[in-house]
């Protein structure tokens, strides 16, 4: 049993998901709350089982997986974002003709594929996780099946999914043909002896293509946008954070565990997506008039910054990355929950910029959660989003890019103005028709708990926080 | 010294006073605020009557760290100190500036005017690198929102603009200050202050600060944010952006370029001085020309902060005090003439100076303190604006005859739009009807304007006062830049056999 110890956090999830799956073909609509309830209680005793969990346990059944702090780390934000999922959507699916229940279910096995992901230390094990997390998300976004841009959003997810696994999967049999084995280290020894041959350097640009899909980098990112729109909003609340720290730290890993003595082949790639992405993610935001469609080109510009602490190639920009990583997935889960709360007079939901019109006028709070939340993600000091932003740029300077990092911050004052869009709409404008009042005192403190983390006040988080990513980014080196 | 966490207390009264404002009606928020002001002002005062000019360079230090190497320390120095003082006096100002002018969303209005106290109080105050950059940015959002809620018609895009050109300029400091921090390996401005940076190296670093630093000043050729935000600013956010926010960047020169890089200051003097002197003398062209009163005054301001500049990078001990003077003066002025547009504009609500005319005849009180600060504005002696121009052009004068020549020219120009404005509203007839009806200053209005003038007058007259807890800070800037001052073109030498006709004159005398 004692080996089994590691992966308690994905056992408590995997069996719990089992159950509740098997639970819910037979509880009636009101008993959706319940097992909604319990997948959520499921996700909080996952993140405890963490802390019990040895840091350095060594690979895992015959290094297929690894519970290092690394990847503790990720599951600590994973976890809690995926219960955040589950709460976004508590009363949204009970007015439609959707079966509520499996939503947390499929949030659960998402979880266990995202834990999969960001422990995985082979390649075979990184697929399943990928799949298993895709899989669960492809049903996600068509969730409300009988609404067309849903069902639009799913089958585009799937087939652009789709793809991008084939090419990945591509980049693996490479990989593996060429060196005979598919776990990291064997991986990253092969790139060790000397030059890199053609098919392994063919190998890793389908291997990284296939991450930078499930990241939504540029030039990989033209999903986004319509299932972000398409997709029900708390099932884009969940795109939108878990599923991206995951994919982001599974690439992490891959970079600097697999692919380590070639970093000098795979920093030009990911230099580009960084800055690929954050110019797209800026310019592309600016005719935008659906506020999803907003946030989703906001996280394909955010991913960009992460990624210039990646490109950094050090302890320290890996350890950036996760710092990003954890702020941003608070202060998108912040501005999605916000978004979730905007419904018309029948309770329908408004997704249009322009009807929050004038929200300061009619719900101060609302909107000074959402400024928060729109300045942070800008950058602008004195928000807490400004911190994980400088220490990035910091990783990329102190590796030597300091024109890297100019360029970035030039991007970030090309992608304020967007934000600064909102902030405008919200606060300058004439007030628009109002929203109908959305009673859920969970939802509403965990919008108050995100926005107090990203306000001035999260800078007393910098010390605990710093010291832990930075030694969940030392197990990687 | 008291143990007192005196700055943070300074810093903390008005955000407490704003988060209040949030929680009342908006009489209320208006006296909240006022007191909030008022306190702040009383422990400004008390500050200054505890700093020792004598004593150590950092003054009233607290130090807490807060992890990643950055730490809340506090501290000032004597320059600090001044604008401190000037931001804790213009600030209740603007409040009962503000009283009646602003009625729509008044607790929001006087919550954001407590944070942007706060953020400002915090820049001056800051002893951590990454402390400075986060209030000297933070002090974008709230004067955005004052631009963009309370300004007039054309705020969304005047708003816009001041936003993005001032962040524009700011990240590029933040990538050089991110790069000081690693070579310099600590984050603390005093340690940094006497750090010597490779040549190569300061040349980048202060070209990043200057991006910054110049729009924020703002200097010719970058200074075309600031008419727009002004004149679509209310009155009390124009007092506000020309009183304090323009003194960042002179702040900024003062604690980051020249003492951080004085070897690249010294590089990029005639940068300095050829971009002064166009400011100088473009802007009070343009400045004669505008119909408007905020523009004009906004055109002038830039005018006035090219002296800082010059008297700053002439690095001896009359022009950076002088740029000092200037920049206390031109707070105290610019923001008293702001004021005096705002008093006719809540009557007429119009800033087009041909509507007015003749107002000496039915308002005699107001007439009379808007010469007071027009005469300030150009420099007559006796008012404080004398005592900053003429020190900085000293001081430029040894550093460089032609920027004086180019100084100097200004002044003349500030005199000739200064009076002409002055004369169109003030002299002759009424051009309407309406112009000549209004009533004289009010007790509020004079409450408003009465302590600026006074100001002036004792800054005019006893600069002492002002210049003492200066005078061992700037001596500390000046063993620093030592080694790089420039000699000067204007150190006339008389050639040798003149002298010798003298001594034999002199010898001469004494048998």
């Amino acid at each position: 049993m004692a080996r089994f110890a590691p992966i308690l956090p994905e056992i408590i999830l995997a069996i719990g998901g089992l159950v509740l799956m098997i639970a819910s073909a037979f509880v009636t609509r009101r008993g959706a709350g319940l097992i909604s309830w319990l997948a959520v209680a499921l996700l909080i005793a996952a993140t405890v089982a963490l802390i019990g969990a040895p840091s350095h346990a060594g690979p895992l059944f015959d290094g297929l997986v690894v519970a290092d702090l690394f990847a503790s780390f990720g599951k600590a934000v994973i976890f809690p974002a995926a219960a955040v999922a589950v709460i976004a959507a508590h009363g949204w699916f009970e007015r439609g003709t959707e079966h509520a229940a499996e939503y947390a279910v499929l949030i659960l096995f998402a979880a266990v594929g995202m834990s999969v992901m960001v422990s995985s230390t082979s390649l075979i094990s990184l697929y399943v996780g990928l799949e298993l997390n895709s899989l669960a998300g492809y049903v996600l976004a068509s969730y409300r099946r009988h609404d067309e841009r849903s069902a639009e959003a799913g089958l585009k997810y799937f087939v652009l999914g789709a793809l991008a696994s084939g090419i990945l999967l591509y980049g693996i049999s490479l990989l593996y043909g060429f060196t005979g084995t598919t776990s990291f280290t064997g991986v990253a020894a092969a790139f060790g002896r000397g030059a890199p041959t053609l098919g392994l350097l063919f190998g890793l640009v389908f291997l990284l293509a296939g991450i930078a899909f499930k990241i939504s980098a540029v030039p990989f990112h033209m999903w986004t946008p319509d299932v972000y729109e398409g997709a029900p909003t708390p099932v884009t609340t969940f795109f939108a954070t878990a599923p991206k720290v995951a994919s982001v730290l599974l690439g992490v890993r891959v970079c600097i565990e697999a692919l380590g003595p070639a970093t000098d082949a795979w920093r030009q790639i990911v230099i580009f997506a960084a800055l690929a992405s954050i110019f797209l993610g800026a310019i592309a935001a600016y005719g935008q008039t659906n506020i999803k469609r907003l946030l989703a080109y906001s996280s394909i510009n955010n991913v960009g910054f992460a990624l210039i602490g990646l490109a950094a190639g050090t302890a320290q920009g890996a350890s950036s990355v996760l710092f990003y990583m954890t702020v941003y997935v608070v202060m998108t889960a912040g501005a999605f929950l916000c978004v979730l709360w905007m419904r018309d007079g029948d309770g329908e939901p408004i997704e249009t910029i322009a009807s929050m019109s004038g929200l300061s006028q009619r719900q101060p709070g609302f909107a000074f959660a959402m400024f928060i939340f729109m300045f942070s993600l800008a950058g602008v000091p004195p928000m807490f989003g400004f911190w994980p932003k400088l220490l990035v740029f910091d990783a990329a300077v102190a590796s030597g890019y300091v024109a890297l990092a100019v360029a970035g911050i030039l991007g970030a004052v090309i992608g304020a103005y967007y934000y600064l869009k909102i902030v405008k709409v919200m606060y300058l404008d004439a007030p628009a028709e109002p929203y109908s009042r959305v009673r859920e005192p969970v939802q509403g403190a965990l919008v108050l708990f995100a926005a107090v983390a990203v306000s001035p006040l999260g800078y007393l988080l910098i010390g605990p926080l710093g010291s832990l990513a930075d030694r969940a980014a030392e197990t990687l080196f | 010294m008291s143990s007192l966490p005196l700055l943070t207390i300074l810093i903390a009264v008005p955000l407490i006073a704003g988060a209040l404002c949030l929680f009342v009606r908006d009489e209320g928020a208006r006296w909240i605020a006022l007191i909030g002001t008022l306190i702040a002002f009383a422990i400004s005062i008390y500050l200054w009557v505890a700093f020792d000019p004598n004593g150590a360079q950092w003054q009233f230090v607290e130090k807490v760290p807060i992890g990643g190497g950055v730490s809340w320390a506090m501290g000032i120095d004597g320059i600090a100190l001044m604008l401190i003082q000037l931001t804790a006096f213009l600030m209740p100002i603007c409040i009962l500036a503000s009283w009646r002018s602003i009625q729509s969303r008044v607790p929001e209005y006087m919550a954001v005017f407590m944070l942007m106290e706060t953020l400002m109080l915090g820049v001056f105050t800051a002893q951590d690198l990454f402390l400075f950059y986060v209030f000297f940015e933070g002090g974008l959002i709230p004067m955005y929102l004052i631009i963009g809620i309370w300004g007039g018609v054309e705020r969304i895009k005047a708003s816009y603009k001041f936003f993005l050109y001032t962040f524009l300029g700011s990240v590029l400091m933040l990538i050089a200050m991110i790069y000081m921090v690693g070579t310099a390996g600590t984050t603390s401005i005093p340690a940094l202050m006497a750090y010597d940076f490779p040549v190569e190296a300061q040349k980048w670093l202060w070209l990043a600060f200057l991006a910054s630093f110049a729009v924020k000043l703002p200097m010719w050729p970058v200074h075309t944010w600031l008419p727009d935000a002004h004149v679509q600013a209310p009155t009390a956010g124009s007092v506000i952006l020309a009183g304090v926010l323009l003194k960042l960047g002179g702040y900024g020169f003062i604690r980051f370029s020249l003492p951080m890089f004085p070897e690249a200051s010294y590089i990029f003097i005639p940068f300095i001085f050829a971009l002064s002197g166009i400011a100088v003398v473009y802007t009070s062209l343009v400045a004669l020309v505008q119909r408007d009163m905020k523009k004009l005054i906004a055109y002038s301001s830039v005018a006035h902060m090219a002296f800082v500049t010059f008297g700053l990078f002439a690095m001896n001990r009359q022009g950076i005090e002088g740029a000092m003077i200037v920049m206390l003066s031109h707070g105290l002025v610019s923001g008293a003439l702001f004021l005096v547009v705002g008093v006719i504009y809540d009557r007429m609500h119009t800033r087009e100076i041909a509507v007015y005319g003749g107002l000496s005849n039915n308002m005699p009180g107001y007439a009379l303190l808007f010469m007071l600060f027009s005469m300030a504005s150009v420099g007559l002696p006796g008012t404080s604006g004398f005592v900053g121009e003429f020190l900085a052009l000293m001081g430029t004068y040894q550093a460089s005859t032609w920027g004086a020549i180019a100084g100097t020219t200004g002044i003349i120009l500030s005199a000739c739009y200064m009076l002409w404005l002055y004369w169109r509203i003030c002299f002759g007839e009424a051009r309407t009807a309406e112009a000549a009806a209004m009533p004289d200053l009010s007790m509020r209005e004079w409450w408003v304007l009465g302590p600026i003038a006074l100001a002036v007058l004792w800054m005019g007259i006893y600069p002492e006062s002002f210049i003492r807890p200066m005078r061992n800070d700037v001596g500390r800037l000046m063993t620093r830049l030592e080694h790089v001052a420039p000699a000067g073109d204007s150190q006339l030498k008389l050639a040798g056999p003149q002298l010798k006709t003298i001594d034999a004159q002199d010898h001469g005398a004494h048998h």
